[in-house]
């Protein structure tokens, strides 16, 4: 067990202020898991020299005041967490449903998504909303998650020329992932459909609803529960 | 919360900007923050604010402002050839002045970026603990947005300098830049390209924003089979990125995780130099250790807090 955590490890200065360490090179969920687990341990030391740290799906970075801790010791002290990350019971995962208006103005590549794999929009909706997608990593955008766990039936490449502005809540597509847009920005995502939920509200106590070990399964509405909800307050 | 200002014209690309947004990146919220903090703090201690009192933040030109009260300002960083009332005035010294009084400010003619404080610094509310403008995010500053003509700015509370302050030197920004780097953390990927990149003299391309300085020059080329982009993970302000294209990236501090190869990282003693890059500017890179990093920012820190020991003793 040792040898092989010893084998998939690997710590990198990110300049002169970061330690990445990294537990592997491809998105497996127990790689990810054992990164929170580590991220958690070190957040709850509160480690005066340790500044922040940030998870994504197999590497953890740890922001650190050099003056503090020299880089040896940094290492040291990640070795000495991971060898008692067994005590570390993760957060209960929560799956958030967020729910979605396909289609129509929100989804107008919800066609493209549907004949690139020989699939009825109808079943192209249905694929969409019966999986919970885990968060891997929140970053990118304010609250935009890497998501795992799409259906290879509804794996569609990327527009050929982004769209400038993607408004905020759009639902998309890119290749083998999909994701929601929490603010608007430029994007090259398919678009299938919005949510009429305001992901990101940094006046919030928890600006986002969802955190990195969590999964999110999209909920189909129609236009008409999409407009009641966004009058809504959420959560 | 006292009106200070109103800007008459803003300029190009003026934001309100402090010391940064620290302990949001796992919600994706990057830093944000002054691009040159050094020119940044020093503002900010000329006038007897606390260094991370919000400021703002100037680039390649300045703004026109009318005052509404009293204050205490500095204009520090970029070289702008400010006015104040049609007569010039100097920079990295503390102005007075009052209510009518009208500040003008030119294009760059040396740097970058320009930094105005205020003497209690601009009022805007804190969004997670920072009062800087995150403009893809559209948050903190003024509504998330750079300035635009005839908004109005407040400033909080301040008591007036006893006596005016003045740096007894004046930085200026070479044309030329050489900037230190500790390799990583995908060097292995560019094992060949290496000894050519810290060769190579690459120029800043007026694509340059907060979220990158974006270099063109030779070429960088990863090694035969080294993949062109990875599974994404952190970045951190300074690391140098390498897209497909082989033209480098210096990120600054809009981003929170990447996907992109880095070859290198700036040494977070020389980031502000980057800060203060023009369009045109050239730069060259310069492999360091680790440790003589970590010497290099403790002589910076050293640096800049004797800096702020000087001001407020009132040196002149």
């Amino acid at each position: 067990m040792h040898t092989k955590t010893a084998k998939s490890r690997h710590f990198r200065p990110s300049g002169d202020t970061t330690l990445l360490a990294t537990y592997g090179d491809a998105i497996d969920p127990l790689v990810n898991a054992r990164v929170r687990r580590l991220a958690m341990s070190l957040d709850g030391l509160a480690h005066p020299a340790i500044v922040e740290v940030v998870t994504s799906y197999c590497t953890l970075a740890v922001r650190y005041r050099p003056q503090q801790i020299r880089w040896p010791e940094l290492c040291d002290l990640v070795l000495a967490l991971e060898e008692r990350l067994g005590e570390i019971a993760l957060e209960s995962a929560e799956t958030v449903e967020i729910p979605v208006c396909y289609g129509g103005e929100f989804g107008p590549d919800l066609a493209v998504v549907a004949d690139h794999n020989g699939l009825d929009p109808q079943e192209v909706i249905r694929l969409h909303g019966a999986v919970a997608y885990p968060i891997y990593a929140i970053g990118f955008a304010p609250g935009f998650c890497y998501l795992g766990g799409l259906d290879p039936r509804l794996h569609t490449p990327r527009l050929v020329t982004p769209r400038l502005r993607v408004p905020a809540g759009s639902v998309g597509i890119a290749g083998g992932q999909t994701g929601v847009y929490p603010l608007a920005s430029p994007g090259g995502w398919q678009l299938i459909g919005r949510t009429p939920r305001r992901l990101f509200a940094p006046e919030r106590d928890q600006p986002i609803p969802y955190r990195v070990g969590d999964a999110i399964r999209f909920v189909a509405v129609s236009l008409k529960q999409y407009q009641r909800i966004s009058r809504e307050e959420w959560p | 919360m006292i009106p200070v200002l109103t800007t008459l014209s803003a300029g190009p690309l003026t934001t309100v900007q402090d010391l940064g947004r620290g302990g949001a990146a796992q919600l994706g919220v990057p830093f944000s923050g002054a691009l040159d903090p050094y020119a940044h703090r020093l503002a900010n201690w000329l006038v007897g604010n606390s260094e991370g009192a919000a400021t703002l933040e100037m680039t390649m030109a300045g703004s026109t402002v009318e005052f509404l009260c009293e204050a205490d300002i500095a204009i520090t960083g970029a070289a702008m050839n400010p006015y104040l009332n049609g007569a010039a005035v100097r920079q990295w010294c503390s102005l007075r002045v009052k209510a009518g009084d009208r500040l003008e400010l030119g294009f760059a003619e040396n740097g970058c970026r320009a930094y105005l404080a205020i003497g209690g610094g601009i009022a805007v509310p804190e969004v997670l603990g920072s009062r800087s403008t995150y403009l893809g995010g559209e948050l903190g500053g003024l509504q998330g947005r750079a300035l635009a003509d005839g908004d109005l700015l407040a400033r909080g509370a301040a008591s007036p300098l006893a006596a005016p302050r003045q740096l007894p030197w004046v930085p200026i920004y070479p044309q030329s830049l050489s900037l230190r780097v500790v390799v990583g953390p995908h060097d292995q990927f560019f094992a060949t390209a290496l000894a050519h990149f810290f060769a190579a003299t690459f120029t800043v391309t007026p694509k340059s924003d907060r979220m990158g300085c974006r270099l063109s020059g030779p070429v960088v080329e990863r090694d035969p089979g080294a993949p062109a982009s990875i599974l994404s993970e952190p970045v951190t302000p300074g690391n140098i990125q390498i897209p497909a294209d082989g033209q480098p990236i210096v990120l600054l501090s809009e981003q929170t995780i990447g996907g992109y190869t880095c070859i290198a990282t700036v040494v977070s003693g020389d980031l502000w130099r980057i800060g203060q890059a023009c369009p045109g500017d050239a730069v060259g890179f310069v492999e360091v250790s680790l440790d003589t990093a970590h010497h290099i920012l403790k002589e910076w820190q050293c640096f800049v807090s004797d800096a702020r020991i000087l001001l407020e003793a009132g040196w002149s």
